[in-house]
């Protein structure tokens, strides 16, 4: 690939150290791409993800007032491809929980990247990481191993949760959702990590489930209006998580409990897979009970 | 939309940053209301240095080419420093970036990691005389024990900071106020410490103390016998007697060997506190944070009365402190009991280059750590090889591209003084321990003998010049890490 790569004013399109991995930023989209088969059809890929990539940040501002409002199953549908994306991932809360199709923008532009890059080219495997928010793609037989890894303020402390994906099962995504993470939660959840069929539902999941994973009114738990620390937040005067502070054991199996019965009724209403819940060095895992593939994650 | 927050034009998300956030992107953020551009890994670079053109970032000309060429990252004009390369903890893996170089026909590697330092600390060393608490009290930042007071040297009060004792040992809240204490001084943040039995002091590397809400301006120029022996001549013949107030060794001038060799009279005067040789007196007072870094407020409270044997009126008497920032002239009356007078000018000079002579009081901050653990599994198969290597001077070690100084005896164990590294060159881990950059550079061929991952090196045109990477400045007073005659040529 080389003249025929759009160029673009803003975006950084470069290659990571051994030439495999693609990195694509542009504004706080971070991309990590990387796909599997033959070179030629590598190439193709990368080539149809960059294209599709430099216009992706562009087209959601454009939209970026309406995709900040929160949704309703009124909401009208946005016209650009990703924000359609995100909007269907949310809709399916807007009647009981406040969200907004902005709790799905990582995994939706994750999505939308794989979707160009399988339709150009016949990989193997492939996935997009959006900062944690994964899009993935398997042809048959082809498998995928990823990790969560707990990190505080961005350094690395332990891997909790490992699990392996296969063609055959019906995750596509995954996604993690936190306070400690870039994005506001409304919980007290060190990371929620869901699996499910897409990068974008994934990525709603895991913040309504984060959000549940809480203890209301706590003394321990300091929560700032997300407002004065972003003016421009999607979650408004929302009082978002900044600080969890001593808990007792007894108080981390309740906030889990709520968050594992959310979990567990999004996975019977078939909007995830499954999830991993973190909170205070604990895990909870949970899964749709009817479902048997094996060693899904163990923690 | 609130007054303080700025709009980053950066991208057309366009956020509003309030001051010390950052954007959605956490690449842009508010700095005291300006916008700037944050990026983890740093990349020494020379150039930047002699004022030539600045790359801040990967060049979009290059972008999605198959082969970068390389050009970005010139070999010998840019290091690879360790500050946001990541780790390889607990290092039973090569360390992440493994860099050979030619440096004028020689084959150089770095071996860059970011080292999870347990054993470590901060030595503090604050430009003061004032009294800051008695040796070994404790040091404490939000109340909790971070360290200790060390010994006086000479102008200076020091700290010990930090240490594993504090950063695990102790209660859980301990660990992470030592943790975040150390941190913030590291990254040059300004940290309030409280002593026990002693002051306040707000320290920040490179900026004057604050002790007690004072900011401090100027060292001493010297003990008050030093400056007696500093200034006698200039005051000779001007004024009769001049006492120098100091905490340590309080001086005056009639009895000092500067006053005797001059040929200045006796003039009755008597000091209360311990005599050590004429001239020079112990314990005049209580140490403190006013004259001369002891308690008084009013300096005749040190002084007996004259000797009416010797004494006599209109003796013209100087006090000052070590600093100059004390003064106040005197004349005996015809009871020969001191009247303050207005400073003559010739003396006011006298006061004023004490002053000039004090350097501005400083806080320097030094990270010391113990690199000589697993961190060296990351650098060779053989981890007492890369010590012994550093022993022998064939291995340079850095923090950032700063020079350390390492401790002879066992292990790795190096100081570096923060002021010379980049900026944000730390960071933590919930252990809780500090995360500090460490490079070690040496021949390649020494490389392959002390055991290292020869086959994780990797020519540094190699590590593309990615947005990831952010270059600064090499600061001019450290030495090139990469420079060819040091490490020097091992003896044999």
């Amino acid at each position: 690939m080389s003249a025929a790569i759009t160029s673009s004013p803003r975006a950084q399109i470069a290659f990571l150290p051994h030439q495999h991995r693609l990195h694509l930023q542009d504004g706080p989209i971070d991309l990590i791409v990387e796909a599997f088969g033959p070179p030629n059809e590598i190439r193709a890929a990368y080539q149809t993800a960059v294209q599709r990539f430099v216009t992706v940040l562009d087209e959601l501002c454009k939209e970026l007032l309406f995709l900040r409002q929160p949704a309703t199953r009124e909401s009208s549908l946005p016209r650009g491809p990703v924000a359609l994306r995100m909007m269907q991932a949310v809709k399916p809360y807007a009647k009981v929980n406040f969200i907004t199709p902005m709790a799905a923008v990582a995994g939706a532009v994750a999505e939308e990247i794989l979707f160009s890059m399988t339709h150009a080219a016949n990989l193997a495997r492939a996935y997009v990481n959006n900062g944690g928010d994964i899009a993935l793609h398997l042809s048959l037989g082809e498998r995928f191993t990823t990790g969560a890894i707990e990190t505080r303020e961005g350094k690395i402390a332990s891997l909790f949760a490992t699990s392996t994906l296969d063609a055959s099962m019906p995750v596509r995504g995954i996604a993690t959702s936190g306070w400690r993470g870039r994005s506001f939660s409304l919980g007290i959840a060190d990371a929620v990590t869901v699996l499910a069929k897409t990068a974008s539902m994934a990525d709603a999941a895991a913040t309504i489930i984060a959000n549940a994973v809480d203890l209301p009114g706590h003394p321990q738990v300091t929560r700032i209006p997300a407002r004065d620390l972003t003016p421009d937040s999607d979650l408004g005067d929302h009082l978002v998580t900044r600080h969890v502070g001593h808990l007792s054991e007894h108080e981390i199996e309740t906030a889990l409990d709520t968050g594992s019965i959310v979990a567990a009724n999004l996975a019977s209403r078939g909007l995830i897979h499954s999830a991993a819940l973190r909170l205070a060095g604990e895990t909870r895992i949970v899964t749709h009970d009817t479902l048997h593939y094996g060693e899904l994650l163990h923690a | 939309m609130a007054d303080d927050a700025i709009r980053c034009d950066a991208c057309p998300v366009l956020c509003y940053i309030k001051p010390g956030r950052t954007g959605s992107c956490d690449r842009y953020g508010n700095q005291d209301g300006k916008l700037v551009r944050l990026d983890p890994h740093v990349v020494l670079d020379r150039s930047l240095t002699r004022g030539e053109s600045v790359v801040p970032f990967a060049s979009h000309a290059s972008a999605g080419s198959e082969d970068w060429d390389g050009n970005l990252l010139h070999n010998s004009e840019t290091f690879i420093t360790a500050i946001g390369a990541g780790t390889t903890y607990p290092d039973y893996k090569p360390a992440p970036f493994i860099i050979s170089t030619e440096i004028d026909g020689i084959d150089m590697v770095t071996v860059v990691t970011e080292g999870i330092f347990s054993y470590c600390g901060v030595k503090v060393k604050i430009d003061t005389d004032r009294h800051l608490g008695p040796e070994t009290s404790l040091v404490r930042s939000q109340g909790e024990p971070v360290g200790h007071v060390t010994t006086n040297e000479y102008g200076s009060q020091m700290l010990s900071l930090g240490g594993v004792r504090h950063l695990t040992g102790g209660s859980r809240k301990e660990g992470t106020v030592t943790c975040e204490t150390l941190l913030s001084l590291c990254d040059r943040k300004a940290v309030e410490l409280t002593i026990d039995g002693g002051a306040t002091v707000q320290v920040q590397a490179g900026q004057p103390p604050i002790v007690d809400g004072v900011r401090e301006e100027r060292m001493r120029v010297g003990c008050g016998s030093a400056t007696i022996g500093m200034f006698a001549k200039q005051w000779f013949g001007k004024v009769d007697e001049v006492v120098v107030v100091d905490d340590h060794i309080t001086g005056v001038l009639s009895q000092h060997q500067a006053g005797k060799l001059l040929g200045v009279p006796e003039t009755g005067i008597q000091i209360k506190g311990r005599r050590s040789t004429p001239g020079r007196y112990f314990r005049v007072a209580e140490p403190g944070t006013a004259w001369g870094g002891t308690d008084i407020e009013d300096p005749l409270s040190i002084l007996n009365p004259f000797d009416p044997k010797t004494a006599r009126a209109g003796l013209r008497l100087l006090m000052v402190s070590t600093t100059g920032e004390h003064s106040a002239f005197f004349e005996l009356d015809e009871r020969l009991i001191p009247v303050e007078k207005e400073l003559p000018v010739e003396l006011r000079q006298s006061v004023e280059r004490i002053r000039e002579n004090c350097e501005p009081a400083m806080c320097s901050v030094l990270f010391m750590g113990g690199a000589g653990g697993s961190l060296r599994a990351g650098v060779t198969e053989n981890p007492v090889r890369l010590t012994q290597s550093v022993k022998d001077s064939l291995t340079r070690v850095t923090c950032g591209g700063a020079p350390v100084y390492v401790w002879p005896g066992g292990g790795i164990t190096l100081m570096v003084d923060v002021m010379r590294m980049p900026e944000n060159a730390f960071g933590y881990v919930p252990t809780p321990a500090i995360v500090a950059p460490i490079e070690f550079t040496l021949r390649l061929a020494d490389y392959a003998a002390l055991g290292g991952h020869m086959d994780h090196v990797r020519p540094l045109s190699s590590v593309a010049p990615d947005a990831e990477r952010r270059r600064v400045a090499a600061r001019d007073e450290n030495p090139w890490p990469l420079s060819v005659n040091v490490p020097p040529r091992p003896k044999s």
